[in-house]
């Protein structure tokens, strides 16, 4: 019996440890944002007439449906990341999407209304050049893709091969593109540069090469940049040299004919012409017989081939983008001109007359904070009178994708830059106005007693009506159903909650684009669109102000660094309306090599940024005369490190008052052997509750707390599985003294380390046992602290004492880091995104190095979970339940104002936002709390003790009369 | 040095952890001798250092280490006492807080040749001048090594460490290095361990075999409870169960 209640009791035991969200709690705390990243090939369903589909595929590797009536994803495939899994073509066909996948080594199908595969296949090895689907007679029932060697002919319905033949000299000829014109012949189109253009005709039946001819092309070097096959096979190409376009009908002709450009149109223009969209390779209809040139950066013609002869059809001058789409018998060109400087505007044009559509004139406003229209997609039908309608979806710069319907109604819009954050802040939001009011009292000088009073009193009633309206609000609220009421968050009612629980998200994307986000619901607030990004960047996000200094306004930094050059600048904007700052930013003339920020404030309350050039100089951001008087002062107490990881040296500096540097500590991990891989200091706003731990037998093992620590990770550079190691070296940044050097021997990367309060955590791959560990190293000062007030690295002369163990993670992982509250008082989790798209949470106490292998009386006092080598991942651990999160890249933490609450947001390829309680939600009221319970049984409370109070008053009178 | 109880888990957990940690302490002077009569693969290299009031290092030579390689190298230091003007520029140092530093050269203690030994670059590390001053020139300096037996860095610290400003009156404190020396490889960290937790789950599993009455099945334990729970229910289900079934059953 007592076994039963034992296993009761360890019921009740687990269940009181699963943190795992209710059901009627989904979406109430958390968001997920799902995207595609920048699209490289769309579609438009257009098989079916009603149909609201659009397919993209992007080159994040991803293949997706779009519901064109909200810009919502229907469905979503995430292939490998990498070259592995890039879209190398996209053809569709009625209701089915045919990809190539990976450099041509995959070709699938997908069924577009669901986005259930219909089947795949893998193809023979080869370089992947060119797809097409091949009909005959108006039907498709063939797909041929060319490699590098090979051209081979898949059924669409099944994906089996029907043929395959190696190219005939395939060694000298760069075989580039294939065209199939729906008559039973299959074009192979190949060049030799500035030599020929050997073109193969294959039987559709059987693969036979039923003629093969070559045509003398001494200016042509590539035919997919400069070629396309227009009407019933005729190829056309432009020479940019010459200044004209050449000619071949592939059924008959041996002799490309020659029409200058400047016979069918005189122009003038530097800039070389070439073609554009007339996507003849990817069709399966017949190709038009009509295409556009691209004369200049803004400057297209549209040309008609009619009986042999070349027509100019229209002359579009300025026109940015121009795009053709076809609907019915109807073939239209969809044109964007600059209309003025905040708006574009879009036109039809007839495809066979070249004349302008009436009533299609469609307005496109450019985002003052976006980029520059990049690409244009139509989507053209029929309406009932017959006349053409079109929507488009305009591609910008900066990787969003606009919606518009005619007149130019925005339907949607998507941030695709959003699925490529770089990096992350969590910003306060600011008090609101009345609160502002009642803070700005005590910032001014005071002025009289009388006047203080009265501003008192009148801010305060201004406080007062805030409250009614407040009150009314929710009276208003609550009769109305739930659904309905709406919380629309702008930027104008913008204001901290009470336990700031809300905050804003300013997102650093890999396009450049930044991003203001409400944490709550995650709409975004602001988007600022830096254009002068460079090609390689690094980005590191300072939070220089925060809102707490009213009334100046919060400040953040950007820190732009081209990786190639090293030059870096600044942007400095105010995070919660995203607007540039009016402060600017010090030009940079030299390389940066180390950013810093300091404790240190101006007289504005800005954060001291300070930047070390490859001359190993110093400047300061505010530099004002404040600021350099503050660091006169401090300057023997600044150091900084510099990390080379080429050369494997690490280098300690003394700041000194003139700002120039000193080098005073080095060390040199020889590159041979080893490479640095990654360095992990502290988190500046990290704070720890508890200097130390209690132990079993009431004694106190302090914790080794070092503010400059830095986990140094370094990797072999012998990958052979025996001889490969992990390194751990953590190094003291202002002494540069190694505390403690560890090596895991037969592991490798990717090693993933977090480093918290005294712990480091890492995470390796183990070739020796094929799996995922874990390591964990602590540090303790020992049994007494050396000097309990104030800790200085140049004053700790003894060693730490060195815990560490280790554990078998069953499963590999994407990124790691450790929750973050306000005081550190809550117990740490580590969150860890895995591959799969679950984030975990997994408290820190299973990952101890002081858990015992023999269960003593003294460790159970302390609550040490007995050592087991493996950590298991419960299912209730993971905070995100079904939300998948795609390829989740980093997991960012912030503390809110609830000591027990933690923000976290993981972003990858989604971004997904919500809340932690790693030691439950010990201060705050559950949502279901019985408020009328307990305030009735006060109220009983209360008039008992009246009433009982009254009866007794009436006892002792009764008993004194007696 | 306080290290009770954590030791001792680290001892258990860790067999290696021991064997590899190479802690050689050895005060100067008595191990000289001996590595002076082991010559053949001891080799030194010099120790410097530089104090300087304007902290423009200018390194001199302020002793000779000698390494010995091997699988457990080992390290001794012979130097010189400081004479009287580094004695008074020490001094000097120490009142404007400037740096003491030290510096070895990059060196390959695995190598055979003394060619090979020696690398580009040197190692540097420091302590403030006066807590050099004000511990009457008692050091540690630890040299690290990386797996393969490089030198990758070099530590000092003074004991004790603080700088409290207490003036060192006597010279002859300051004449004679107190130098603490060690070298130090990387420690092995553990892997999980597979083999005692398993040998620990066996040793529960063979207790459990030894009493049967642990190993009884849950059925075979509480048939009575769940019978009597099972002819309660049924009896409450129908006021009037058939006789003979009921009998049946149980």
């Amino acid at each position: 019996m007592a076994r039963l209640i034992w296993l009761c009791l360890k019921c009740i035991m687990l269940y009181s440890t699963v943190q795992a969200v209710f059901e009627d709690q989904v979406g109430k705390f958390d968001w997920r944002q799902q995207y595609v990243g920048k699209v490289r090939f769309s579609h438009f369903d257009s098989h079916v007439q009603s149909s609201k589909k659009v397919l993209v595929a992007t080159e994040n590797n991803v293949f997706a449906s779009l519901n064109t009536r909200t810009g919502e994803l229907f469905w979503r495939h995430v292939d490998k990341t990498g070259p592995e899994g890039n879209i190398d073509a996209l053809l569709q066909h009625g209701q089915d999407a045919v990809l190539v996948v990976g450099n041509g080594r995959l070709l699938r199908s997908w069924e577009i209304n669901i986005g259930g595969l219909n089947w795949e296949i893998v193809l023979d090895s080869g370089s992947f050049q060119s797809a097409c689907l091949v009909g005959q007679q108006d039907t498709v029932k063939h797909v041929a893709v060319l490699k590098k060697t090979i051209i081979s002919l898949h059924y669409l319905s099944n994906g089996h091969q029907k043929w395959i033949e190696n190219l005939p000299e395939s060694e000298t000829v760069d075989y580039q593109a294939v065209y199939s014109g729906g008559n039973g012949e299959v074009y192979a189109l190949g060049v030799v540069p500035h030599s020929h253009i050997a073109i193969v005709a294959y039987s559709l039946e059987d693969g036979e090469i039923i003629k093969q001819i070559s045509v003398e092309a001494p200016w042509l070097s590539n035919i997919q940049a400069s070629c396309s096959v227009i009407d019933q096979g005729v190829l056309t190409c432009v020479d940019s040299a010459t200044v004209s376009l050449y000619m071949l009908d592939l059924h008959l002709q041996s002799q490309m004919t020659q029409i200058p450009l400047q016979v069918l149109f005189p122009f003038s223009s530097p800039y070389l012409p070439h073609f554009l969209c007339v996507n003849a390779f990817f069709h399966s209809r017949p190709p038009l017989s009509e295409f556009l040139l691209q004369l200049g950066p803004e400057h297209h013609l549209l040309l008609q081939l009619n009986n042999g002869h070349i027509v100019t059809l229209r002359d579009f001058k300025p026109a940015m983008l121009v795009s053709f789409a076809t609907t019915g018998e109807k073939t239209v060109a969809a044109v964007m001109s600059p209309k003025n400087k905040t708006a574009c505007s879009i036109n039809l044009f007839s495809g066979e007359t070249g004349r302008r559509l009436l009533d299609t004139t469609l307005i496109f406003n450019l985002d003052p904070n976006g980029g520059k229209p990049e690409k244009l997609y139509v989507q053209a039908f029929l309406k009932k009178d017959d006349s053409v309608g079109y929507r488009v979806i305009v591609q910008t710069e900066d990787h969003t994708l606009t919606f518009i319907q005619q007149p130019g109604r925005v339907m949607w819009t998507r941030e695709e830059a959003l699925s490529d954050v770089v990096t992350m802040e969590m910003v306060d939001l600011p008090l609101t106005g009345t609160q502002a009011e009642l803070e700005g009292e005590f910032g001014k000088k005071a002025d009289g007693l009388m006047s203080m009073v009265l501003k008192r009193l009148s801010s305060q009633l201004i406080l007062l009506q805030a409250w009614i309206a407040h009150l009314w609000k929710l009276f208003y609220d609550a009769r109305k159903p739930r659904s309905q009421v709406k919380n629309d968050v702008t930027i104008e009612n913008l204001s901290r909650d009470e336990f700031n629980l809300q905050k804003m998200m300013v997102m650093v994307t890999a396009s450049g684009k930044l991003f203001g986000i409400d944490s709550k619901t995650g709409s975004i607030l602001w988007r600022h669109y830096l254009n002068n990004i460079p090609s390689n960047p690094a980005f590191k996000l300072m939070v220089q102000r925060t809102t707490a200094h009213f009334p100046h306004p919060p400040q953040c930094t950007l820190l732009i660094k081209d990786k190639d050059t090293g030059l870096a600048t600044l942007h400095v904007f105010n995070p919660i309306f995203g607007k540039k700052s009016h402060i600017s930013p010090p030009p940079l003339p030299q390389p940066i090599l180390q950013s810093l920020i300091l404790p240190l404030m101006d007289q504005d309350y800005a954060k001291v940024l300070l930047l070390v050039d490859d001359q190993y100089k110093v400047s300061a951001f505010p530099s004002t005369k404040n600021v350099l008087q503050q660091l006169q002062e401090m300057a023997s107490s600044i150091f900084f490190y510099l990390i080379d990881s080429s050369q494997g040296r690490l280098s300690g500096y003394r700041l000194r008052t003139d700002l120039s540097t000193e080098l005073i500590w080095e060390v040199v991990v020889p590159t041979e052997v080893q490479r640095i891989v990654s360095v992990k200091g502290k988190r500046p706003n990290e704070h720890v509750h508890s200097q130390g731990r209690v132990m079993g037998d009431r004694s106190v093992l302090y914790k080794y707390l070092n503010p400059n620590l830095l986990a140094v990770v370094l990797e072999s550079t012998d990958l052979h599985q025996e001889r490969s190691f992990v390194g751990i070296l953590l190094i003291d940044g202002v002494t540069g003294r190694i505390i403690h050097e560890a090596v895991q021997r037969k592991a490798r990367g990717p090693v993933h380390v977090v480093h918290s309060e005294n712990w480091v955590v890492y995470e390796y791959w183990s070739t020796k046992s094929r799996r995922n560990e874990f390591s964990v190293i602590e540090l303790y000062e020992g049994m007494e602290l050396y000097n309990s007030t104030v800790f200085s690295s140049l004053d700790r002369p003894h060693a730490p004492q060195v815990l560490q163990q280790s554990y078998i993670f069953p499963s590999s992982i994407s990124t790691m880091e450790a929750t973050l509250t306000e005081k550190g008082i809550t117990s740490r989790h580590l969150l860890i995104g895995l591959p799969s798209g679950g984030i975990l949470s997994l408290p820190k106490m299973f990952l101890d190095p002081r858990r015992p292998e023999i269960v003593t009386e003294q460790s159970r006092e302390e609550n040490l979970i007995p050592y087991a080598p493996e950590l298991l991942i419960r299912t209730e651990w993971f905070i995100n339940y079904n939300q998948t999160v795609s390829r989740v890249r980093g997991i960012y933490t912030a503390p809110s104002g609830l000591e027990s609450t933690c923000l976290v947001v993981a972003y990858g390829l989604d971004i997904y936002q919500t809340r932690v309680y790693p030691s439950k939600q010990f201060d705050v009221l559950k949502d279901d709390y019985d408020y009328m319970l307990i305030s009735s049984v006060l109220l009983a409370l209360f008039f008992a003790t009246m009433i009982s109070k009254r009866l007794a008053e009436v006892k002792l009178l009764n008993r004194a009369w007696r | 040095m306080a290290r009770p109880l954590p030791f001792k888990i680290a001892v258990v957990s860790s067999v290696l952890f021991i064997v590899c940690t190479n802690f050689v302490c050895c005060n100067n002077g008595r191990k000289v001798g001996d590595v002076m009569d082991t010559e053949f693969s001891g080799f030194s290299v010099p120790l410097e250092h530089s104090f300087e009031v304007d902290d423009v290092a200018k390194f001199r030579v302020r002793g000779a280490l000698v390494l010995k390689a091997g699988r457990e190298p080992s390290v001794s230091l012979t130097q010189s006492q400081l004479s009287e003007e580094d004695r008074t520029k020490l001094k000097d140092v120490a009142a404007v807080d400037g740096l003491y530093r030290v510096r070895v050269p990059r060196v390959f203690l695995q190598a055979d040749r003394q060619t090979e030994r020696q690398m580009e670059g040197y190692l540097t590390a420091f302590v403030r001048a006066c807590a050099m001053v004000e511990s009457h020139l008692s050091d540690v300096i630890s040299l690290h090594t990386d797996v393969s037996g490089y030198l990758i860095g070099v530590s000092i610290v003074t004991l004790p460490g603080a700088c409290r400003g207490t003036e060192v009156e006597d010279e002859v404190d300051l004449e004679v290095f107190n130098t603490t020396l060690s070298i130090m490889a990387p420690v092995n960290a553990p892997g999980p361990e597979t083999a005692l937790f398993l040998e620990r789950m066996e040793m529960e599993s063979e207790k459990k075999g030894k009493n049967p009455q642990e190993q009884k099945s849950f059925f075979a334990k509480y048939w009575y409870l769940i019978l009597g729970g099972a002819i309660f229910l049924m009896v409450t289900n129908s006021a009037q169960p058939p006789a003979g079934g009921g009998r049946e059953q149980s």
